[in-house]
């Protein structure tokens, strides 16, 4: 798999605070990468300097080629849904379309709605529609132009489960047609169930990139095969990548 | 930017109860004000109990007026209701149906006459402080207009008497002898039988009444003209010292006019920029490099949008009520000037709050309480208050548009001064001014 994004020493710093301190890893093709660590370890920075709603300190976010039509490189999501609850969900998604200087603005429109599986809503006005499927707009949104990358800040946060599995199978069919996922999520369930592999942040440093297994595996003994409990092992023992 | 313009449009129309609040309450807030402004208050409600017998008249010299006539004049001044007597003028009085009652008691007839005794009115006042108030400067003010013509009429009838003693004839009055000589006559008529008296005792005598008679003649003329000075001892001469006169009531469109364009504009880009805030889009916007939409960009389509509404509605509210105060229509050209460089200059100012506000209801609020009381700030007349609070007031004004645009308003549809070319460059100056603090203010949007 070909490298989608790469994060190279990556540092933020809001006056005395260290936000982010030093953080390196790359994000592939196919690939569903998740954030998770603590409040406070620096998850939302993150994304928002990969997303390009925040500048860094130190380091760089690079990815391949221009892509999509406006050639920007990472589609977006924010944990809140960045959507006017007074437009319809066509219109939403036709007004970002259009700002993105996509070429053919009401095709993409017809493609996200049929992708998001929610062209019999495609009237309904934003405000009236569930906190998943506001989500689903969102990430619709982030996904136009057909960016490589896609940053997710906690996209399931304020959903119920049912909502959480209907907004993960959808973002997982992205990753398998090729898109890089890069998610964080409090959940640290969703981390291990959906993340191909896992980055955990701790007081803005990352303290452990791979796989979910490798995770367990590098836990202090005790934590029984649970990954929560690995995971918060993990950071208790406060280990170094 | 087209794109978002027409994002808000649609919004707008969809928000039809907010754009209905926006016109609306401006507008009824500026028309208070014009009313406010333009019109004198109302004539308090007054009982009046006229004691005197009817058809009773003051003797002045030889003229006689009529009680009536003194109370007319006094009547005008006030809504007045005629009650028989005092005791129902007080049961009025306490029932709040009337603020106030006048008795004129029967016998100011014959003080006036007498000339030695002031004749003197009963005031039973009522209300809270702010009525009792109003019913005293407007009693007071009709009182000094009625006493100033009676004054006229004492003042007529004193000249009448001096001009028949200086020039003789007869008085009129009761008594006094007729055909009688005048005080200016009798100096020549003693000087022609001084001539025919030999010199003596009684010659001299005679020379001496002669001189004093010719002195007496002199002074009576010159206090013709300090009786007439007495009447009026004040006149007042108006210069105005730069500009037109502005009539009370053009001025007061002007201000009304001022007042909706300033909510209405500052009301829509502030909310317009908090907006983007509160549905989180702002970010999203002015993410990446380029972003999907400039800072700057961002900022002239709210204000533009503010300030194009609120230009529609404060034209729209110039032409109506034109229909009922005369406004110049050949100043138009001047007007819509005036208009759009107002609506610019409060539009930025509209987006440096909305900049400043993490959300709409926050923006609303803050736009609110800053519009209101600088409205009221550019309208507090000089010499009100004292020249340091005046002098802080005046650069309040100067730094916002309300002041600014007033006066580029003014000088549109009255001609009044200062010129329209200032203000409108004072105006360009602030629209750049508060552009500038909005941009940075979006700096910290993310």
């Amino acid at each position: 798999m070909s490298v989608a994004l790469s994060v190279r020493a990556l540092g933020k710093s809001f006056g005395e605070l260290q936000a982010l301190r030093d953080v390196s890893f790359d994000a592939h093709e196919r690939e569903m990468v998740a954030v998770v660590g603590p409040n406070g370890a620096g998850k939302t920075t993150l994304l928002s300097i990969i997303a390009g709603t925040q500048s860094a300190s130190t380091g760089s976010v690079s990815g391949p080629a221009p892509a999509g039509v406006s050639g920007r490189e990472v589609g977006w999501a924010p944990q809140q849904p960045a959507l006017y609850s007074k437009l319809s969900v066509a219109e939403n998604i036709r007004l970002f379309a259009r700002l993105e200087g996509v070429a053919d603005p009401d095709r993409e429109v017809e493609r996200m709605l049929e992708q998001t599986g929610l062209s019999a809503r495609a009237d309904d006005l934003l405000g009236q529609l569930s906190g998943g499927n506001r989500q689903r707009v969102n990430v619709a949104v982030g996904l136009l132009g057909d960016p490589p990358v896609l940053a997710l800040d906690e996209p399931s946060s304020a959903l119920d489960p049912r909502q959480r599995e209907r907004l993960w199978r959808f973002i997982r069919g992205l990753a398998d047609a090729g898109t890089s996922v890069v998610f964080s999520t409090h959940n640290v369930g969703e981390a291990e169930r959906y993340g191909d592999r896992v980055i955990v942040l701790d007081q803005g440093r990352m303290i452990f990139d791979g796989t979910p297994e490798a995770l367990m595996q590098a836990a202090p003994a005790g934590a029984a095969g649970d990954f929560e409990q690995a995971l918060v092992a993990f950071l208790s023992e406060g280990h170094e990548l | 930017m087209r794109w978002l313009l027409r994002k808000d449009l649609l919004i707008l129309r969809r928000s039809r109860l907010l754009v209905a609040l926006l016109v609306i309450y401006p507008v009824a807030i500026a028309l208070l004000i014009g009313l406010a402004i333009s019109r004198s208050p109302s004539k308090p409600r007054v009982a009046i109990v006229d004691e005197t017998p009817p058809g009773q008249t003051v003797q002045i010299g030889s003229e006689r007026v009529e009680v009536s006539q003194y109370a007319q004049r006094l009547f005008s001044q006030v809504q007045a209701v005629s009650v028989r007597n005092r005791a129902q003028a007080l049961a009025k009085v306490r029932s709040g149906a009337v603020l106030a009652a006048v008795v004129i008691p029967p016998d100011v007839a014959a003080k006036l006459s007498s000339g030695v005794r002031q004749a003197q009115l009963e005031i039973i006042y009522n209300g809270d402080a702010l009525q009792q108030s109003l019913v005293q400067s407007q009693l007071g003010a009709a009182l000094a207009q009625a006493n100033l013509g009676f004054s006229e009429r004492i003042q007529g009838a004193a000249v009448g008497v001096i001009d028949t003693l200086l020039k003789g004839g007869s008085l009129g009055v009761l008594g006094a002898p007729p055909n009688l000589i005048g005080l200016g006559q009798i100096p020549s008529k003693l000087h022609g039988i001084i001539a025919r008296q030999p010199p003596g005792q009684d010659r001299a005598t005679l020379e001496t009444v002669a001189s004093f008679a010719e002195f007496a003649a002199q002074n009576l003329t010159v206090s013709k003209n300090v009786l007439s000075t007495v009447g009026q001892p004040i006149q007042v001469r108006s210069t105005l010292l730069h500009g037109r006169r502005t009539p009370l009531n053009t001025f007061a469109v002007v201000v009304a006019v001022s007042v909706s364009l300033m909510f209405v504009c500052v009301l829509l880009a502030a909310g317009g920029v908090a907006l983007e805030r509160e549905e989180h889009v702002l970010a999203r916007l002015l993410r990446g490099q380029p972003p999907l939409v400039s800072r700057e960009g961002l900022l002239a389509e709210k204000g533009a949008l503010a300030a194009g509404c609120a230009f529609a509605v404060a034209f729209a509210m110039l032409a109506g009520v034109s229909a009922f105060v005369p406004l110049d229509w050949s100043r138009v050209g001047m007007w819509l000037l005036a208009l759009a460089f107002g609506a610019l200059a409060f539009g930025a100012l509209g987006v440096a709050i909305g900049a400043a506000a993490r959300e709409v209801r926050a923006a609303s609020l803050l736009a609110f309480l800053l519009s209101l009381p600088l409205a009221f700030l550019a309208l507090v007349p000089s010499g009100s208050v004292s020249v340091g609070l005046y002098d802080t007031i005046r650069a309040i004004s100067f730094v916002f548009p309300f002041k600014a645009t007033l006066q580029a308003l003014d000088a549109a549809v009255n001609g009044a001064a200062p010129s329209l070319g200032g203000s409108l460059a004072h105006l360009a100056v602030l629209t750049l001014a508060f552009g500038v603090l909005a941009r940075i203010g979006l700096r910290r949007a993310a």
